[in-house]
């Protein structure tokens, strides 16, 4: 009985967790995929400090990569048809390529998990971090339109 | 009664003759002079073409389409644009469908007169007023260079442009209105601040997205690189003058053309985002000098 009582509220809580990514606005999700981009950007910006010559942080590091696989992980998921229009910067291609689009955001969430293994000091940051920052441009380049 | 009215018509048909004649005469293409001609006969060196190469970025118009390598320039990726779609064409050394089969003059005429190699007008989408500017050296430097490119066999699609825009030799009177009054020089600058703007305005052609355009599709000097829509329609090619560019050091600036990050910890997206992986294969002194003019460009007056 107590099992099964908690077995129910897991399920509640999952329905409910389905029932509020169904029932997400176009413009929820357009607020919603903004804020990980920013907190992207966020992350990457002492990153980038980094790479022209500010003293490596692991924690920092560790933090940028983790913050890119939560938002890998969210993105796809963030894109309803009723997304399309309204304050986003996303191009028509994401609905008409959107395997693509996904898959970039799976790669990007691997390659953030694997950099995060590999780096431990500066020289593993020097040697992998790039190769999760490239995501970024191939992504802004399809799929992106800024407008300032 | 009768003369009168037959010398009237005759005047008339001498004058919309005249008119045309002068039409003629004053919308003929014009390739390179002599002068030039000769010297960019000269061999080229392709080790110094290959970095006017990335600095133009030559690659990202003519490269063959669903494939990464900026070498293989087949061409035949549309552009498009207000005045309808364009096809770049194949810019590979093939004899049969690219530039192996041409010599060094009918290249030079192409880049800096907007020339055809059958003599008529190119579109401005080829960004000819730009490459105007170019240095002799460079011109013949990238043409040895684009020789050591793999061929490519096969032809770009035609340019599918809307009515009066297809009149090719309508051209003529836009070159008036824009093409710059440089004579070519014989080597690109090496003072910093020379070389910038030489690279800014020449090869680099920043302009050709970066500064709005008229209704006629030429460049509102007053405004240069103050940014403008791009012309696929999808976005905007930010202001890069000392104003746009605001608070961004020097490092930003090279280390965002180089690399695609900003100091926000955006990347660089949409054509910006090719012009980068160019950039990334050019000498740091040349994206310090870039930086170094773009920190000097104020809009004109109004």
């Amino acid at each position: 009985m107590k099992m099964l009582g908690r077995g129910s509220v897991a399920f509640a809580a999952l329905a409910v967790g389905v029932g509020a990514a169904l029932a997400m606005s176009g413009a929820e999700a357009i607020k919603e995929r903004r804020a990980l981009m920013k907190d992207n950007g966020e992350a990457t910006k002492p990153v980038i400090a980094m790479l022209k010559g500010a003293p490596f942080d692991l924690a920092t590091v560790q933090k940028a990569l983790a913050t890119y696989e939560n938002a890998a992980a969210k993105m796809p998921g963030l894109f309803p048809s009723d997304s399309q229009a309204g304050d986003t910067h996303a191009l028509a291609a994401v609905w008409t390529d959107t395997a693509d689009f996904d898959a970039r955001f799976k790669k990007l969430g691997a390659d953030s998990a694997a950099a995060s293994g590999a780096i431990v000091d500066a020289a593993t940051f020097k040697a992998n971090i790039m190769g999760v920052l490239k995501n970024c441009q191939g992504c802004h380049e399809t799929y992106r339109a800024k407008e300032s | 009664m009768t003369t009168s009215r037959t010398a009237l018509a005759v005047g008339i048909a001498i004058l919309v003759a005249g008119v045309a004649a002068a039409a003629w005469v004053l919308s003929a293409p014009r390739p390179i002079d002599p002068e030039t001609a000769r010297a960019v006969s000269a061999p080229g060196d392709p080790g110094a073409g290959k970095i006017v190469f990335f600095l133009a970025g030559c690659d990202s118009c003519h490269m063959s389409p669903g494939q990464t390598d900026p070498l293989r320039l087949g061409g035949g990726r549309e552009l498009k644009t207000p005045f309808g779609s364009f096809f770049p064409p194949n810019i590979s050394p093939d004899r049969a469908d690219g530039i192996g089969a041409w010599s060094a003059v009918d290249f030079a005429n192409a880049l800096m007169a907007g020339v055809s190699r059958d003599g008529g007008h190119l579109y401005p989408a080829f960004p000819y007023p730009s490459y105007a500017r170019m240095s002799v050296d460079d011109v013949r430097n990238l043409f040895a260079f684009l020789k050591t490119a793999p061929p490519v066999s096969g032809r770009a699609p035609a340019d599918r442009l809307g009515f009066p825009f297809s009149i090719r030799r309508a051209l003529g009177f836009w070159k008036l209105l824009y093409m710059p009054a440089v004579r070519p020089v014989a080597a690109a600058p090496a003072d910093p601040q020379d070389r910038g703007r030489y690279l800014v305005e020449g090869p680099g052609h920043c302009g050709e997205c970066h500064t709005p355009r008229t209704f006629l599709g030429g460049p509102v000097e007053s405004r240069r690189l103050t940014g403008a829509p791009l012309p696929d329609g999808k976005g905007k090619a930010p202001d890069i003058t000392a104003a746009g560019l605001g608070d961004w050091s020097d490092s930003d600036i090279a280390y965002a053309l180089s690399t695609g990050f900003t100091p926000s910890g955006d990347s660089l997206g949409g054509p910006m985002a090719a012009v980068v992986r160019n950039l990334g294969q050019v000498p740091q002194g040349d994206l310090n000098a870039i930086t170094h003019f773009l920190k000097t460009v104020r809009p004109a007056a109004p």
